[in-house]
């Protein structure tokens, strides 16, 4: 907005970078409003890491505590890689979402109210006895209050639209004056709210009315003396775009069935936070994905492995739940030797548990999870572009040893945007596969190939091929039923051994820092960002602390137990209550301890940061 | 068929795998291995393009003994297997063999929602009103006050109806036939395969060990041409040693007649495997001592498959949009270039 920038006669000051949290009701578009700043900011070249965080139900009553939406993003100047430890700036548009999120503020901080929902009713909703914005309540901020409703009305009032519309758009109003606090451009967000309410102009002429008028607010209003600026941020050179978790997963599938030249059967049952997978993957038809949707937790993957069965490259997503529910048809593919991968985007358990919260309790699940000796694949994503790598290794894996894999993300990492290099698709690693045609001698469907313990992708419709398999333990060569105890233990070392090969496939995992030190954080998962931050902290100080991530869970990075006893001491930061350090101290015998965290919410780097500090200033000390 | 030239016909032994069958001795479940081996090679269709999907129970070790692709899955499950078959390869001749068990207990709600979406499957349902494998328990089509293991004071479950779960669940093809009369199963085999869309074939099936002379009425001498509607679309439903009966309908409630002074040929009911109503008629005949048990196509109609459907949008979308381009789409929304 070039025309808005000539008349500003503010300051403008610059800042390494910022934390904000947008909050409202559910109903107040809090996540599209946090998901617009990202996306400018990102565009202008920030880094940038997000956090939404919303209520499972899709309209808890409107003003109460359970209702409150919040979206929070780190951008700065920097390389950064969690949303923030502690907002610098809490939009508040309602007294319930100030109530909830006036904790997390840091001292000094700035709220930006929408002063209109500040009334009788809405404030004995969120359980405050006297209006904070009247009382010493928010002395240790900056508070900038705005009837922003009111200034709403008066920009919409020649469009005769009706009340709910307008409320409906004061959204936009907060964007807009965040957008001139931050100095970000309007171009992006206005050609989203464009081609989004495309069919109703009136929707749109409302909310880019509204945008403006924040914009404009801001730059007239002596609530805010200044403004600022957060300086693009020096990334690696390439192609960026901002990209979600699950989107990125689901790039990174569609990408391996075009590497593979494979037809991708996607088979999934709605749940949260998985779905987005099942709706991303829906809208590739034309890169030969077929999408089921199918009447429950077990059709899909079953569906999945019968497409497997059939030659495709089948996938399978869900979240915790689905994947008790799944448990025994996972068990038919490691038996079936069939190619097969399995999303699990974690959230809070057990039962249903928090739905739209983050947790790391599906560990043991995936690992342990079925019956019989069955053992698999186990990837982690480490952040959401990472979701787009990892993907892409379940599929390679999966076909090139026949073997169904299980890729955890979790909903931080699902929901999660952050600007993403694009790869160079001929850099990825080659897809392959074991399909077979007919020799003229007898045909062993479970024959494997001594390099990768593969056995022969015969898919029906290959003459010559036909074989039955099943779920009864079959003979090592012919795949035939076989009882025989000495067939079935071989079997079943097998079954292990196909899952250790893939130990030589992958690379070792690195040690961020100094190969030995004090003190080792090892991680999995979602955890990544905020481990990096905190050791990046502690080393800047002076601490010997390193950053081990793993990627590869089943079987782990071969060097991975080398590293660690080079460490004294190993700390595990988990959401859950210590799973990975359960099983590196049974593989390793190794003191590690875990940190661990089950609020349904990610660590902030500052918490481990404080552990660690205190684990290392107590040797000192002892 | 231009291969057939080339191609020597098959026979039943093409279809016959090399495994021992190991069903107790008198099993109906021979009858029906053996009619469809016979059947297989009559259908003009390779060997290599036949799926015979099954879960678990007697029934379920199926396709073993076919030599052809075969999955033998999980309890249940063989309806969403070869849904996934199917989706993924629609050229292939996708067969689910099941059981009462399998298919209406704990498959069932795989089983109805097959059945809704009507994908081109042929499912046989072996339905011996027992659990076998498991050594004798009653089943969701056992009659109600049935004496088993796990009900020794009989039973108090209200057995399903098969043909009328499946037109509930919106099937396009329900037929019946029984283990014994091999002529009969051969054709509704046939019928089902040329039915595009999903066929339910509910099998009678005796087994001796665990539920003997289930269907007696049917297969015994003395009664079963008293007990046996042979339903022939478009012919009226006729029955007896000597076709004397006949199905008269009063209002709704159909009513065994007999052809003489009072009810000519005319006033028995015509069947028709299009009228879902009638069908419906049909389908309570199932546990009524005073009816019939009506054999062949209960109801049929055609309607596209669901994969047809599936492969069609596919299809579309690349027509519209292109084959995809992947790095396109890696590229799509906003992306930005740092030098």
């Amino acid at each position: 907005m070039s025309e808005l920038k000539k008349g500003s006669k503010k300051a403008l000051e610059q800042i390494e970078q910022v934390t904000i949290r947008f909050a409202g009701d559910s109903g107040d578009g809090m996540q599209l409003t946090g998901s617009q700043f990202s996306e400018t900011t990102a565009i202008f070249g920030n880094d940038l890491a997000t956090l939404p965080d919303y209520p499972a139900e899709i309209r808890a009553p409107a003003g109460s505590l359970a209702g409150v939406s919040s979206f929070q993003l780190q951008f700065s100047s920097k390389d950064i890689l969690t949303p923030g430890d502690q907002p610098d700036v809490l939009v508040a548009m309602n007294p319930a979402a100030l109530k909830v999120h006036l904790s997390d503020l840091r001292s000094g901080g700035t709220i930006v109210v929408n002063q209109a929902n500040f009334n009788k009713k809405n404030l004995a909703l969120a359980g405050w006895e006297q209006n904070p914005l009247d009382d010493a309540s928010l002395d240790d901020y900056t508070l900038i209050s705005i009837d922003m409703t009111r200034l709403v009305e008066n920009a919409l009032k020649e469009l005769n639209l009706s009340g709910k519309v307008m409320a409906r758009s004061t959204n936009m109003f907060a964007l807009g004056l965040l957008y001139w606090m931050y100095d970000r451009p309007l171009e992006s967000t206005q050609q989203f709210l464009a081609a989004k309410f495309k069919k109703r102009p009136e929707i749109v002429e409302a909310n880019l009315r509204a945008l403006e008028t924040g914009y404009h607010f801001g730059e007239t209003t002596e609530l805010l003396p200044a403004h600022y600026m957060v300086p693009k941020a020096s990334l690696p050179p390439g192609t960026y775009r901002n990209i979600m978790g699950n989107q990125a997963l689901a790039l990174g599938l569609v990408t391996a069935g075009q590497k593979s030249g494979l037809r991708i059967v996607y088979a999934g049952y709605p749940i949260t936070p998985a779905s987005d997978i099942l709706h991303a993957m829906s809208t590739y038809k034309n890169f030969d994905v077929l999408t089921f949707q199918a009447e429950d937790e077990i059709a899909a993957v079953t569906a999945a492995i019968g497409a497997s069965f059939a030659g495709a490259l089948a996938i399978t997503g869900t979240s915790g739940p689905g994947m008790a529910l799944k448990a025994e048809a996972i068990g038919l593919a490691i038996t079936t030797e069939l190619p097969l991968v399995i999303i699990c985007v974690q959230r809070g358990g057990p039962s249903t548990g928090l739905p739209t919260k983050t947790e790391q309790a599906d560990l043991f699940q995936v690992m342990y999870g079925r019956n019989g000796e069955a053992p698999l694949v186990v990837l982690a994503a480490a952040s959401p572009s990472d979701c787009f790598d990892m993907a892409y290794e379940a599929c390679r894996i999966a076909t090139k040893f026949m073997v169904p894999v299980i890729l955890l993300t979790d909903g931080y990492l699902g929901n999660g945007s952050e600007p993403w290099r694009l790869p160079d698709l001929d850099k990825l690693r080659p897809m392959e596969n074991h399909f077979a045609t007919a020799s003229g001698d007898t045909f062993n469907s479970f024959e494997i190939e001594p390099s990768t313990l593969a056995r022969p992708w015969a898919i029906p419709g290959t003459p010559g091929l036909e074989h039955r398999i099943g779920g009864l333990e079959k003979d090592a060569v012919t795949g035939n039923v076989n009882y025989d105890p000495i067939n079935h233990e071989a079997m079943t070392h097998r079954r292990q051994r196909k899952v250790d090969i893939v130990a030589g496939d992958i690379a070792p995992t690195e040690v961020y820092g100094d190969e030995t030190g004090d003190l080792l954080v090892l991680g999995w998962g979602s955890t990544y960002g905020a481990i990096r931050s905190a050791v990046d902290r502690l080393r800047a100080q002076g601490y010997a602390v390193s950053q081990m991530h793993l990627r590869h869970l089943n079987p782990f990075p071969r060097n991975l137990g080398d590293v660690l006893v080079r460490f004294p001491r190993i700390l595990i930061p988990e959401i859950n209550m210590g799973q990975l350090v359960r099983i590196i101290r049974a593989e390793f015998l190794v003191d590690a301890k875990g940190l661990n965290k089950v609020q349904g919410k990610p660590f902030t780097g500052h918490e481990i940061e404080q552990h660690i500090r205190q684990i290392l200033t107590d040797k000192k000390d002892g | 068929m231009t291969t057939a030239a080339i191609t020597p016909a098959l026979t039943r032994k093409d279809f016959t795998s090399d495994q021992t069958v190991r069903w107790c001795p008198g099993c109906g479940d021979y009858s029906v291995l053996a009619q469809a081996q016979k059947t297989m090679p009559e259908l003009g269709r390779k060997r290599e393009e036949f799926v015979f999907i099954s879960g678990i129970g007697c029934s379920s070790r199926f396709p073993y003994y076919m030599n052809t692709y075969g999955f033998h899955t999980i309890h249940g499950r063989g309806t969403t297997i070869a849904t996934g078959v199917k989706l993924a390869n629609p050229d292939l001749s996708v067969w689910v063999v099941t059981g009462d068990g399998d298919a209406m207990s704990i498959g069932g709600n795989h089983l109805i929602h097959l059945l809704r979406r009507n994908l081109d499957i042929n499912i046989m349902l072996f339905n011996n009103r027992i659990y076998g494998l498991t050594k004798g328990q009653y089943s969701p089509t056992s009659e109600k006050g049935k004496i088993t293991k796990s009900t020794p004071f009989g039973s108090v479950d209200h057995p399903f109806n098969p043909p009328a779960v499946a037109l509930g669940a919106a099937a396009t093809f329900i037929a019946r036939t029984i283990d014994v009369d091999g002529k009969h199963l051969q054709d509704m085999i046939t019928a089902s395969y040329h039915h595009r869309g999903t066929s339910f074939l509910e099998i009678y099936q005796n087994c001796l060990i665990f539920n003997d002379g289930a269907f007696a009425d049917v297969t015994e001498k003395a009664t079963r041409d008293d007990q046996k509607l042979i339903l022939e679309h478009g012919q009226p439903m006729l029955f007896g040693k000597h076709r004397q009966k006949g199905i008269h309908l009063d209002g709704h409630q159909p009513h065994v007649v007999e052809i003489g002074d009072q009810y000519a040929v005319g006033d028995i009911l015509v069947h028709d495997k299009t009228d879902r109503m009638m069908a419906l008629i049909l389908s309570e005949f199932t546990y009524r001592p005073d009816l019939p048990t009506p054999l062949g196509i209960i109801y049929q109609v055609d309607l596209e498959s669901y994969e047809q459907q599936v492969h069609a949008q596919m299809k579309q979308a690349v027509e519209k949009l292109g084959t995809g381009d992947i790095n396109a789409l890696l590229r799509a929304g906003h992306t930005w270039t740092v030098n």
